[in-house]
C-alpha cells in the first residue's frame, strides 16, 4: 500500500484512474444493460447467405455495407442498418414491407417476398453488423402468460392514439399512417414495439418491459377473439361509419317504406 | 245523441248489431262525460295530403317514441355515478380495471342483462335516425317553402327540436363514461374555456370544479333523461297542434289551392298508414340494432383523461362542430393576460351564424318578397332558384365541416395526406357554397326554361316527319290540362326598385333573389303556341295520314 500511496502523485496516476473508471462504467453497463429475452443463435453460414441476399436485394438503397445511402440532394435512400438488430429485419422483411414495393410516404405491408429461411439469413447478417433487438422467443409471445387487462390499459395510453382503440388503424401527417393491427402476427407486433418501424416510436425494454409487450399482444388477441358482440362492426371506425350507415342504409329503408305507403293504390 | 235498436238483424249480423249497440252505448256514456265525440269527429275527418316526402317528420316522431321506450328501459339499470369500482363482469379484457359505476353499469347492460345490448343499440340507432329524419324533414320543408306564412313559428319550433335533439344526443353520448365520451366532454370543456373572462367559470360550474371531476355524469343524466326529453315532448306537442291548426300543405296540382287541403281523412286511411308506418320504423330500427354494432364502449375503455384514440369523432349530427375546430388554424393571442383563442372562437361564431341563418331564413325571405299571403300550396324547388341555391349552399358548408371532422378517416381509407385534405376543406368551405349556389340556381333556371317549353310545345316524342317539300317536323304530344296546371301555377316575383317605401337594401335583396327569372307563360303565348301546334299537326297529318308509327313498327304489326 505504501508503494501505491507513494506513487499517487505520479503524472500517470490520473490516467490510470480514468482508465479504471471507464472500465468500471463500461463493465457495469454491460452487466446491467437491457437485454432481449434471448438472442437467436445464427451460424456463420446464415450470415454469409444473408449477406449474399442483402447484396442482391437491399444494397441498392441501404449500401453495400448496410451503411445507408443518400442521393445527390442529401435525401435518405435507405437508412443505415448497423445496430437495428435481427428484430427489425424480421419485421420489415417478414411483413413484406421490405424490399419496398414503391417509394411513398411509408413502406406498405404486402405478402412477404422472402421465405422464412431467407428472412432468417438476412436477420443473421444484419445482426452480425452490430448489436440490436433480436427476434423474440416463444415465451415472450406466449399470450397464456399475458394479462389482457394490463395490456388494454397500456394499449389505450400508448398505442390507440395512432392505431385506434380497436386497432383499426389511423392517419398520421402527410399520407403516413398507423396500420390496422388486426390479423398481425404476435411476433411482428412485438418487433414493431421493440424497433419502431416507419413512423412508430421505439418502445424499448425499459419503456415497455417484455412482459408489458406480451400483455399488449394478449390484449390485441382478446380484442380479436371477442369480435363484435353487437353485430356488424362497420370497420370499428366509430361514429362516422355509424352515421354514414344511418344516412345510407337506414334512410334508404325508411324512404322505401315512405314511398310505398305514399303510393296511390292502383 | 240517441241510439235505436234494430230487431231485423239475425245470425252473425245479430252479434255485430249487439256489439255496435254496446259500442254506441259506451261511446255515448263517454261523450256525455268528456264530450269527446266532437273531438273524435274533428280528428277522424282531418284531411292529410298523400306524399312520401311528407313522412319524415313522422319518422322523427316514431324514433322519438322508440327513444322514450328504450330509454326508460336503460334508466332502470344505468347508474349515473362516477364512483370508482373494480370491474368484475364477464368481459375479460377489462376484468380488474378500475371503472366508474356509470361505465360498469353500461357494461352490465351490454353483457349481462338479457336484451340489454339490443336495447342500448336500439336507443343509439334510434337517436341517429331521429336526427337524420329531422334533417331530411327540414330539407323538405325548406326546399318546398313550407316555412312561409303561416308556418314561420312552427319552423322555429322545429328548429328548436333539432337543436334539442343535438343536446339530447350529446348528453347521452357522454353518459357511459368511456374514453370516447370523455374526449367529447373535453372538447366542450375546451370550447367553454375559450370564451373570454367567463369561460373558466362556466366550465367550473358545469363540471363542479376542475375537469372531469365527479359531478358531470349525474348532471348530464338529469339533463338527458329529464330536462331535454321534457322540452322535446312539449315542443313536439306545440309542433303538432300547430300542424293541425295550420292544416297540412300540399304539392301543386289541379284543384289544390291555398284555401283547401286535398287528401284523405285521418280515419281510416291515415290511422292505418301511420300506425303501419310506426311499426315499420320500429321494425327497421330493431332489425338494424339486432345486426349492427354501435358504440362498443368496451373497446374504447373506461374514461381516463390521458388517452385519445385515433378516429375519435362525435355522433354524425355533431361532426360539424368538430370539423370547424380541425379546419381552423391555431390562431390565438394574449390580451392583459387573457388568452384569446381565435381557433375556438371563430368556429364557435360560424356555428352560431349557420344556426341563426337557418332559424331566421323564413323571416328573411318574407322581408325580401314582402309577401303577406298565406301559403298552403308548396313550391317546387326549381321554381325558387335562389332559395334552393341558398339551401344547397348551407348544406355544403355543413357537409364540409362534417367532412373536416372525418379528415383522418378519409386520409386513412383513401390513402391521402391529411394535411392536403385539411387544406382542401379550408378552401372548399369558402368556394363550395358559392359554386354550388351558382350551379343550383342555373340548374333550376334551366329546368324552368325546359318546363316552359314543355307547356308551350308539349312533350317531344322523338318522332320526326319529313313532308313532301322536305321539311322536317318533330311530333309533339301536347300536355293535358292537369299536367299543364302544375307547370304554370307558380308565383312570379320581380326585383323591386328602391324608393316608394322600398329601401335600397331591400331593392338589392330582391335583385339578388329575382333578377334572373324565367318569364312565366302568358295566356296569349299559350294560345299562339297552340295555334301553331294545330298548324303543325295539320301538316304532319297530311304527310303521315294520321299514322304516327315509324316504318319498323308498321312492319311489325
Amino acid at each position: 500500500m505504501k508503494a501505491l500511496a507513494a506513487r499517487r502523485h505520479h503524472p500517470m496516476a490520473l490516467l490510470v484512474i480514468l482508465l479504471l473508471a471507464l472500465v468500471a462504467t463500461g463493465g457495469l453497463y454491460v452487466a446491467f444493460q437491457p437485454r432481449d429475452a434471448q438472442a437467436e443463435a445464427y451460424t456463420e453460414e446464415d450470415v454469409q447467405a444473408g449477406e449474399a441476399l442483402f447484396l442482391a436485394n437491399c444494397a441498392t438503397c441501404h449500401g453495400r455495407n448496410a451503411e445507408g445511402l443518400t442521393d445527390s440532394e442529401g435525401n435518405t435512400l435507405g437508412p443505415s442498418l448497423i445496430g437495428v438488430g435481427a428484430a427489425a429485419v424480421d419485421f420489415q422483411v417478414g411483413t413484406g414491407r421490405m424490399p419496398m414495393q414503391a417509394s411513398g410516404p411509408q413502406a406498405q405491408g404486402k405478402p412477404a417476398q422472402m421465405d422464412e429461411e431467407q428472412t432468417r439469413q438476412l436477420a443473421a447478417y444484419v445482426a452480425s453488423l452490430g448489436p440490436g433487438p433480436s427476434v423474440p422467443d416463444e415465451e415472450a409471445l406466449d399470450t397464456s402468460l399475458g394479462d389482457a387487462e394490463a395490456g388494454g390499459e397500456i394499449f389505450r395510453v400508448n398505442c390507440a392514439m395512432c392505431h385506434n382503440a380497436a386497432g383499426a388503424g389511423g392517419a398520421l401527417t402527410r399520407g403516413k399512417y398507423a396500420p390496422a393491427l388486426t390479423g398481425v402476427e404476435p411476433r411482428h407486433v412485438y418487433q414493431a414495439m421493440a424497433t419502431g418501424p416507419q413512423n412508430m416510436p421505439v418502445f424499448n425494454d425499459t419503456n415497455l418491459s417484455p412482459e408489458d409487450k406480451r400483455d399488449v399482444i394478449t390484449y390485441l388477441e382478446s380484442l380479436e377473439e371477442t369480435g363484435s358482440p353487437g353485430g356488424i362492426s362497420l370497420g370499428s371506425l366509430g361514429p362516422v361509419t355509424e352515421g354514414l350507415y344511418a344516412w345510407t342504409i337506414i334512410l334508404t329503408l325508411l324512404t322505401g317504406c315512405a314511398v310505398w305507403l305514399g303510393a296511390k293504390a292502383k | 245523441m240517441t241510439t235505436t235498436s234494430d230487431s231485423r238483424t239475425t245470425g252473425t249480423g245479430e252479434k255485430n248489431g249487439r256489439m255496435m249497440k254496446l259500442g254506441a252505448v259506451g261511446g255515448d256514456w263517454l261523450d256525455q262525460r268528456v264530450g269527446g265525440a266532437g273531438l273524435v269527429k274533428f280528428f277522424a275527418r282531418k284531411i292529410f295530403p298523400d306524399h312520401w316526402s311528407f313522412m319524415f317528420g313522422e319518422v322523427a316522431l316514431y324514433s322519438f317514441v322508440i327513444l322514450l321506450i328504450s330509454g326508460t328501459f336503460l334508466t332502470m339499470f344505468f347508474v349515473p355515478s362516477m364512483d370508482e369500482v373494480v370491474y368484475d363482469g364477464p368481459y375479460e379484457a377489462l376484468q380488474g380495471a378500475e371503472v366508474s359505476r356509470a361505465f360498469a353499469s353500461t357494461m352490465y347492460i351490454s353483457f349481462e342483462l338479457r336484451g340489454g345490448l339490443l336495447f342500448r343499440q336500439m336507443h343509439h340507432w334510434a337517436a341517429l335516425v331521429f336526427m337524420v329524419a329531422i334533417f331530411v324533414h327540414m330539407f323538405r320543408v325548406f326546399f318546398t317553402g313550407a316555412f312561409r306564412k303561416p308556418r314561420e313559428l312552427n319552423w322555429l319550433v322545429g328548429f328548436s327540436l333539432m337543436v334539442l335533439g343535438m343536446v339530447a344526443g350529446f348528453t347521452g353520448y357522454s353518459l357511459p363514461d368511456d374514453v370516447l365520451s370523455g374526449n367529447g366532454l373535453r372538447v366542450i370543456d375546451g370550447l367553454m374555456k375559450a370564451i373570454p373572462i367567463i369561460g373558466t367559470y362556466l366550465s367550473m360550474l358545469l363540471f363542479g370544479g376542475e375537469f372531469p371531476g365527479t359531478d358531470i355524469i349525474p348532471r348530464l343524466f338529469t339533463i338527458h333523461i329529464l330536462l331535454v326529453p321534457a322540452a322535446i315532448l312539449g315542443l313536439i306537442a306545440i309542433h303538432l297542434v300547430m300542424l293541425v291548426a295550420h292544416k297540412h300543405t300540399h304539392y301543386p296540382g289541379p284543384g289544390r289551392t291555398d284555401r283547401n287541403v286535398v287528401g284523405f281523412p285521418l280515419f281510416p286511411v291515415y290511422t292505418a298508414k301511420a300506425g303501419g308506418f310506426f311499426f315499420l320504423v320500429f321494425g327497421i330500427i330493431t332489425l338494424i340494432s339486432a345486426t349492427t354494432a354501435i358504440n362498443a364502449i368496451w373497446v374504447y375503455g373506461p374514461y381516463d383523461p390521458s388517452p385519445v384514440s385515433a378516429g375519435s369523432q362525435p355522433d354524425w349530427y355533431m361532426l360539424w362542430t368538430d370539423g370547424g375546430l380541425r379546419l381552423m388554424p391555431g390562431w390565438e393571442f394574449t390580451v392583459f393576460g387573457y388568452v384569446i383563442s381565435l381557433n375556438m372562437l371563430i368556429p364557435f361564431a360560424v356555428y352560431g351564424g349557420l344556426l341563426a341563418f337557418l332559424a331566421l331564413y323564413p323571416f328573411l325571405e318574407a322581408w325580401v318578397t314582402g309577401d303577406d299571403r298565406e301559403h298552403h300550396v308548396l313550391d317546387l324547388p326549381y321554381n325558387t332558384p335562389v332559395r334552393t341555391g341558398i339551401g344547397v349552399a348551407w348544406i355544403s358548408v355543413y357537409l364540409i365541416l362534417a367532412l373536416g371532422a372525418t379528415n383522418d378517416l378519409i386520409a386513412l381509407k383513401l390513402q391521402l395526406s391529411i394535411n392536403d385534405l385539411t387544406w382542401l376543406f379550408r378552401i372548399g368551405i369558402f368556394v363550395a357554397p358559392v359554386l354550388l349556389f351558382w350551379i343550383t340556381k342555373r340548374v333550376c333556371l334551366s329546368l324552368q326554361r325546359q318546363k316552359r317549353n314543355t307547356v308551350l310545345h308539349g312533350e317531344e316524342t322523338s318522332r320526326v316527319v319529313r313532308t313532301e317539300s322536305g321539311e322536317m317536323l318533330e311530333i309533339h304530344e301536347p300536355l293535358n290540362e292537369y299536367d299543364r296546371w302544375v307547370l304554370v301555377q307558380h308565383d312570379d316575383y320581380r326585383p323591386l326598385k328602391a324608393g316608394n317605401g322600398v329601401s335600397s337594401l331591400r331593392a338589392k335583396a330582391t335583385s339578388f333573389f329575382f333578377k334572373d327569372r324565367i318569364e312565366p307563360v302568358t295566356p296569349t303565348e299559350l294560345r299562339e303556341a297552340m295555334e301553331h301546334a294545330g298548324h303543325e299537326k295539320h301538316v304532319i297529318d297530311e304527310a303521315t295520314g294520321g299514322d304516327y308509327r315509324i316504318p319498323a313498327e308498321k312492319a311489325h304489326h
